[in-house]
C-alpha cells in the first residue's frame, strides 16, 4: 500500500510539473512578448519595457519558470496588472464565492440525485424508473447556461423570488446571499444530477444481482433493509467516482454560470482578465484549477483503493 | 460487415425505441445544417433594423432578433456550425486518442504507462481552460474552439481503446496472427480497431453530443464562433440582454441545442444496446 501511494503521489507531482510548464510555455513563452499582449499594439517603448522590468520579463525563460513556481509555493501569485492588486488576494475574494456556490451546487446535486438514483432502480422498469430516467436524458441534454437563463426568465423575470444577477457580498447577510446563490447553484446541479443519478441507478442495479445480496435476502432481512444497508452502500463506490470527476466539470460550470448571473466569483474573473489580456491573472487561475482537478482525481483514485483492495495489484 | 449482418443490425435497430428516436432528430439537425449550405429562408447576414423583433409570421418562421435578421436562418446556419465544430473536435480527439490507447494495450510496460500519465495531464484541462488560455493569447475564434474540445477529448479516447483493446489482445485469435507473422501495426489495424469499433463508435456519438454543449457553451462566453457568424451559444448570450422584452429569443437557440445533444445520446445508447447487449444488461 505505501508503495502503490508513492508511487501514485509521485506521478501527481509529475502531472503537475508537466502542466505548469504547459502553462507557462502557452501564456509566457509562445505569445513572444507578454508585455506587448497586456498593452496592446499602440502601447510606448518605454511602458512596454518598464512592464517587462515589472514582470521579470528581462530574466531567462528558466529563471521566470522558477520564480514563479517558488512564488506560488510560498503564496506569491504575482501582481495583477489591471487590478494592481496581489493575485492571491484577489484570488482569495472571489473563492469567497465561488467555493460556496460549487458547494452548493454538490451538496444539491447529491442529495437529488442519490435517492432518485435508488428509487428508479428500486423500481426498476416501472413507471417511477423510465420517468426519472427520461428526466435524467433531458437534463444530461440542457446546457446548464440556457437551464440558468430560463430559471431567470420564470423566478426573476416573472415570479421575483430570487435576483436575476449579481452578489452584494456576504456581509449583507446569509439570506441575501442565498437569494443571489440558490439559482446558480441549481443551474449548476441540474446537469451533475442528471449524470449522478444514472450512474446511481446502474451501479444499485448491478449490486442487487451480487451474491451477498442473495444470502442478505435469504438469511430474512426486507427488502428495503438489503436496499439500503447493502447494495447502496455497495453502489457508493461508482458513485462517488463519478461525483470526484464531475469536479473538473463543475468547475467550468462556474466559469458559465458566474457570467450568466454576473456573480464576482473566480469564473467571472478568469474570464475578465482574458478581455484584459492579464496573463498573470489567467496563468495563475488556469494553474490553479488544473491543480484542483488533478489533486481531487488522485484523492477519488485513493479513496476507491481503500474501499476495494483489489484495485492495488501485486503492489498491495 | 456484409449484407445479412447490416440487414439483422437494421431489423433490431428498428425495434429499438430510443435508437429510432435518436435517429430522427439526429438526421433533422444534419439535414437542416446541410440544407443552410445551400438554402435558408433569409441570408444571415441580412439587417433590417425597421423590422427588428418580430414575432414568428407566415414571412418570419420563427420571428427576427434585435437587427432584423431571420431567427429560422440564423437556427439552421447555427446547426452547421455547431457540427461542423463538434466534427473536426471529436476527430481530432479520436484521431489521436485512439492510436495512442492502441499503442498503451500493444506495448505495456512504460509505453503504457507514459500515455497514462498523459492521459491524466490532459484531463486536468476542462475543454474551457484549454479554450481560455487559447483565447488569452491568439484571441477568440472557430479554432480554439475546435483545438480546446479536440484536446479535452485525446484521453477520453485514449482510455477506452487501451480499455476494450487489452481485452481482445487476450484473444487466442491475436497469438494465432502473431504465429503467422503479422507486425504490430497489422495486428492493431486487421484485428484490433475492428473488435474495438462498436465500443468506439458509441462514444464517438456521446462526445459529439459533448462537443456540441462545450460549443455552445464556448460561444456562448464569446471564445469560440464569432460574429457575424451565427451560433446557437452567442444567440443566446444576445438574446439574454433582452429577455425582458423578447423572451422567446432565449429559448430557440436553446431548444435546438437540446434537441441536437438529446438526438444523438439517445442514438449513442441503442446503438450501444444493439452493438453491444452486454453493456446494456442493467439498462
Amino acid at each position: 500500500m505505501t508503495f502503490f501511494l508513492a508511487k501514485r503521489l509521485f506521478a501527481l507531482l509529475i502531472t503537475l510539473l508537466v502542466a505548469s510548464l504547459v502553462i507557462f510555455l502557452l501564456l509566457e513563452i509562445l505569445p513572444g512578448d507578454p508585455a506587448s499582449i497586456i498593452l496592446g499594439i499602440g502601447a510606448q517603448e518605454d511602458t512596454l519595457s518598464a512592464l517587462r522590468t515589472e514582470m521579470g520579463l528581462d530574466l531567462s525563460a528558466p529563471e521566470r519558470y522558477f520564480r514563479w513556481i517558488s512564488g506560488i509555493l510560498s503564496g506569491d501569485f504575482g501582481r495583477s496588472y489591471t487590478y494592481d492588486t496581489p493575485v492571491s488576494s484577489l484570488i482569495l475574494e472571489r473563492l469567497s464565492l465561488s467555493l460556496p456556490l460549487a458547494l452548493l451546487a454538490i451538496t444539491l446535486s447529491t442529495f437529488l440525485a442519490i435517492p432518485l438514483g435508488v428509487f428508479a432502480a428500486a423500481n426498476h422498469k416501472r413507471i417511477a424508473d423510465t420517468g426519472i430516467m427520461g428526466f435524467a436524458q433531458l437534463g444530461v441534454a440542457i446546457p446548464n447556461f440556457w437551464f440558468a437563463i430560463l430559471l431567470i426568465l420564470f423566478f426573476s423575470v416573472k415570479l421575483g423570488w430570487f435576483s436575476a444577477g449579481g452578489f452584494a457580498g456576504w456581509e449583507m447577510g446569509l439570506a441575501a446571499a442565498l437569494k443571489s446563490l440558490t439559482l446558480p447553484a441549481i443551474a449548476l446541479a441540474l446537469p451533475q444530477a442528471a449524470i449522478l443519478a444514472r450512474v446511481t441507478r446502474s451501479a444499485v442495479l448491478e449490486t442487487v444481482r451480487e451474491d451477498f445480496v442473495r444470502t442478505a435476502r435469504a438469511k430474512g432481512l426486507s427488502r428495503n433493509a438489503v436496499l439500503w444497508k447493502h447494495a447502496v452502500r455497495n453502489a457508493l463506490i461508482p458513485v462517488v467516482t463519478i461525483l470526484g470527476l464531475q469536479l473538473s466539470f463543475l468547475l467550468a460550470g462556474t466559469i458559465i454560470i458566474e457570467n450568466v448571473f454576473y456573480l464576482p466569483g473566480l469564473g467571472r474573473l478568469l474570464f475578465q482578465a482574458i478581455a484584459q489580456r492579464d496573463l498573470v491573472v489567467v496563468k495563475n487561475i488556469v494553474i490553479l484549477l488544473a491543480a484542483t482537478v488533478v489533486t481531487v482525481n488522485f484523492l477519488v483514485d485513493m479513496f476507491y483503493v481503500a474501499l476495494d483492495p483489489r484495485l492495488r495489484g501485486g503492489s498491495a | 460487415m456484409n449484407e445479412s449482418r447490416l440487414s439483422e443490425f437494421w431489423q433490431n435497430s428498428l425495434q429499438h425505441r430510443s435508437f429510432v428516436i435518436g435517429l430522427i432528430l439526429s438526421f433533422m439537425m444534419l439535414f437542416t445544417g446541410l440544407l443552410s449550405l445551400f438554402w435558408t429562408p433569409f441570408p444571415v447576414e441580412l439587417l433590417d433594423i425597421p423590422h427588428k423583433l418580430e414575432s414568428a409570421s407566415a414571412k418570419h418562421w420563427l420571428g427576427t432578433d434585435h437587427f432584423g435578421r431571420d431567427v429560422f436562418s440564423m437556427l439552421m446556419v447555427g446547426a452547421w456550425n455547431s457540427m461542423l465544430v463538434s466534427v473536426f473536435a471529436i476527430g481530432f480527439g479520436a484521431g489521436i486518442g485512439v492510436p495512442l490507447g492502441a499503442l498503451a494495450a500493444a506495448k505495456r510496460g512504460w509505453v503504457e504507462e507514459t500515455v497514462m500519465r498523459f492521459n491524466d495531464f490532459a484531463f486536468a484541462f476542462p475543454a474551457l481552460l484549454t479554450a481560455v488560455m487559447l483565447s488569452a493569447v491568439y484571441g477568440p475564434g472557430t479554432l480554439n474552439s475546435v483545438l480546446a474540445i479536440g484536446i479535452f477529448n485525446i484521453p477520453v479516447f485514449a482510455r477506452i481503446t487501451r480499455g476494450s483493446a487489452l481485452s481482445v489482445y487476450k484473444r487466442e485469435f491475436i497469438l494465432a496472427a502473431r504465429t503467422a507473422g503479422k507486425g504490430e501495426v497489422r495486428i492493431a489495424v486487421e484485428h484490433i480497431l475492428p473488435n474495438i469499433g462498436s465500443v468506439l463508435i458509441v462514444q464517438i456519438t456521446i462526445q459529439f453530443a459533448l462537443g456540441i454543449l462545450a460549443e455552445a457553451g464556448l460561444s456562448y462566453l464569446g471564445l469560440g464562433t464569432q460574429p457575424p457568424m451565427p451560433s446557437w451559444g452567442k444567440m443566446l448570450s444576445e438574446a439574454q440582454t433582452m429577455m425582458f422584452f423578447a423572451p422567446q429569443l432565449a429559448i430557440l437557440p436553446g431548444l435546438a441545442i437540446v434537441f441536437t445533444v438529446l438526438g444523438l445520446n439517445l442514438l449513442g445508447d441503442g446503438l450501444r444496446d444493439i452493438l453491444d447487449p452486454r453493456l446494456s444488461r442493467v439498462r
